[in-house]
C-alpha cells in the first residue's frame, strides 16, 4: 500500500516576497512583482523587463565563503530549504539523516556562472576558468548544495524538464515517499536566469512580452492581449513527508500531495501541442492517480504564462480533461503577478495551491481586462476569491513537450 | 617579504573565509585553513593575477603552507 504524502513545510525567494506571509499576502493582494531588469543592462533587447527577487543577500544566510561557490540560483535553492526545514520544524540531525532526501532541480542551471567564466575563457584562455565554474554551473547542484548544507542522505537527485522541472521534483519526491525509499523529502525548483544570454534566447524566440512601458501590466495569462511571459526568478521548495511520519513526530500538516500524472508531447521544440492533448493526459492521470472524483477538483492553478498559445491550449486540455467540469472549476495563474520562474515556477505554484487550499482563498490573475473566446474558463480575474475547495491541480509545461500536473488536497485531519 | 604576506594574506581571507590573525606563514593551507583542493586550484589563479606570474601544477602540489606560497613567490621576483 503507496504511503500517504503531505506538506510539512515550504519556503520560498519569490518576485513578491521573500518568506511564506510576505508571498501569500501579496499574491491576494493582486500585486505584481515585474519591473525594470536591474541586473544587467537590457537597453539593447526588446525585452527589457523582469520579475526580480529583491532586496536577497546571500551573506544573510550563509558564508561568504560557501556564497561564492554558489550560483544564485543555487544560492536561492539552498535558502529556501533552510526556510522549508525551519518551517517544518523538521531537524535532520535529530533524524535518520540516510531518510532525508533532497529532490531538487533548475530548468537551466547556472547561465550566470556560465557567461562570466566564458567572458573570461574569451579574454584570457582556458587556463584562467574557475575550478569552481562546472560544479557551480550544472543544474543538478541545488541538490547538491542542499543536501551538503543540511546532512540529509536520502535519495538525492534532480529533475530538469524546462518549466516542469519544479512539479516534475515535487512529483518524483512523492514517488520516493509513497514507495517507502524515505521518511521525508526537500523538493521543489529554483532558477535565477535574468542574464543576457537567457534574454537573448528567449527574445530571439519570441517568447516573451514587449510590454516594456507597463511593466505590472505585462503578465497577463488568459487575457486577450497577453504577449508572451515575463521572466522571474526565485526558489520554491517544500517538506514532504509520509502521513505517518509527520503524525509520529506531531507536525503541523499543510496540504496532502494526493495525485501526480505526467506526460510527452511528442509534438514540437517549444510549441504546446494543439489541442492541449499532452496536457489534458497529464492532468487526467494525476486525478486518477489521486483516486479523487474530477468533481472533487475545485481550483487548477494554471501553467498560464501569457504567451498567447499556451493559455489558448491550456484551456482545451482543461475542458479536454473535466468535461462540463471544467465551467465550474476555477483556474488562475499567479504568474500574473510573479512572472513565469521556469524551473522554480512548480515549486513555487506548489506554495500558492498548497496556501489556497489551507486558507480557503483562490490567487487571482491579475490584469485581466480583455475577455478572449478562446480562454472562456473562470480565471478568477483580478480579484482573490474566498472559497473553500477541497482539492486543486498544478500544472507545469515545459519546452520539449514535458507535462506535469500535481494533485493538492485540503487536510483536515479527519482521516 | 612583508609586502608579499600582507597580499598573500589577504587574498587568503577572502577566498576561505578564515581570520587574518590565523594566516601565518606556519599555516597549512588545507590542514589549518581548511582549503579544499578546489579551493587551491581557485587560490592558485588568485596569486597568479596577484603577482603576475605563472605557477605550475607541479609548483602548486609543494605548496603546504602560507610561507611556502611567500617563499615562491619571492624567488620568481
Amino acid at each position: 500500500m503507496a504511503k500517504r504524502v503531505v506538506i510539512t513545510g515550504m519556503g520560498v525567494l519569490s518576485p513578491i516576497g521573500n518568506d511564506i506571509p510576505t508571498f501569500w499576502n501579496h499574491l491576494i493582494q493582486g500585486q505584481s512583482g515585474v519591473g525594470p531588469v536591474t541586473q544587467f543592462d537590457a537597453s539593447d533587447f526588446s525585452t527589457r523587463i523582469a520579475a526580480e527577487v529583491k532586496d536577497f543577500n546571500p551573506l544573510d544566510y550563509m558564508e561568504r565563503k560557501e556564497a561564492r561557490k554558489m550560483d544564485r540560483f543555487v544560492q536561492f535553492g539552498v535558502v529556501a530549504s533552510q526556510m522549508a526545514l525551519k518551517d517544518a520544524g523538521l531537524d535532520i540531525e535529530r533524524e535518520d539523516p540516510d531518510r532525508v532526501g533532497v529532490y531538487i532541480g533548475s530548468g537551466i542551471g547556472g547561465l550566470k556562472t556560465w557567461e562570466e567564466q566564458h567572458k573570461i575563457y574569451l579574454k584570457r584562455g582556458p587556463n584562467r576558468v574557475s575550478p569552481f565554474f562546472i560544479p557551480m554551473m550544472i543544474a543538478n547542484m541545488a541538490a547538491g548544495q542542499v543536501s551538503i548544507s543540511t546532512g540529509a542522505k536520502g535519495p538525492n537527485s534532480a529533475a530538469i524538464s524546462a518549466c516542469a522541472t519544479g512539479t516534475h521534483s515535487i512529483g518524483d519526491a512523492t514517488e520516493i515517499l509513497r514507495r517507502g525509499d524515505a521518511d521525508a523529502m526537500i523538493a521543489g525548483g529554483t532558477e535565477a536566469t535574468i542574464t543576457p544570454m537567457a534574454f537573448a534566447g528567449f527574445c530571439a524566440n519570441k517568447a516573451m512580452t514587449t510590454r516594456n512601458d507597463e511593466p505590472e501590466k505585462a503578465s497577463r495569462p488568459f487575457d486577450k492581449e497577453r504577449d508572451g511571459f515575463v521572466m522571474g526568478e526565485g526558489a520554491g521548495v517544500l517538506i514532504l513527508e509520509t502521513l505517518e511520519h509527520a503524525q509520529a513526530r506531531g507536525a503541523n500538516i499543510i496540504a496532502e500531495v494526493a495525485g501526480y500524472g505526467m506526460s510527452g508531447d511528442a509534438y514540437h521544440l517549444t510549441s504546446p501541442s494543439p489541442d492541449g492533448e499532452g496536457p489534458a493526459r497529464a492532468m487526467k492521470r494525476a486525478v486518477e492517480d489521486s483516486g479523487l472524483e474530477l468533481e472533487q477538483i475545485g481550483y487548477i492553478n494554471a501553467h498560464g504564462t501569457s504567451t498567447p498559445l499556451n493559455e489558448k491550449y491550456e484551456t482545451m486540455a482543461i475542458k479536454s480533461a473535466f468535461g462540463e467540469h471544467a465551467y465550474r472549476l476555477a483556474v488562475s495563474s499567479t504568474k500574473s503577478m510573479m512572472g513565469h520562474l521556469l524551473g522554480a515556477s512548480g515549486g513555487v505554484e506548489a506554495i500558492a495551491t498548497a496556501l489556497a487550499l489551507k486558507e480557503g482563498i483562490l490567487p487571482p490573475t491579475i490584469n485581466y481586462e480583455h475577455p478572449d473566446p478562446d480562454c472562456d474558463l473562470d480565471c478568477v480575474p483580478n480579484e482573490a476569491r474566498r472559497t473553500s475547495v477541497q482539492a486543486a491541480l498544478s500544472n507545469s509545461f515545459g519546452f520539449g513537450g514535458h507535462n506535469a500536473t500535481i494533485v493538492l488536497k485540503k487536510y483536515d485531519g479527519a482521516d | 617579504m612583508a609586502d608579499t604576506l600582507n597580499r598573500v594574506q589577504r587574498i587568503i581571507v577572502d577566498r576561505l573565509g578564515v581570520d587574518a590573525s590565523e594566516v601565518t606563514p606556519e599555516a597549512a593551507v588545507k590542514d589549518d585553513l581548511g582549503a579544499d583542493s578546489l579551493d587551491v586550484m581557485d587560490l592558485i589563479l588568485e596569486l597568479e593575477d596577484e603577482f603576475s606570474m605563472e605557477i605550475s601544477d607541479e609548483q602548486a602540489e609543494k605548496i603546504n603552507t602560507v610561507g611556502d606560497i611567500v617563499n615562491y613567490i619571492e624567488s620568481r621576483s
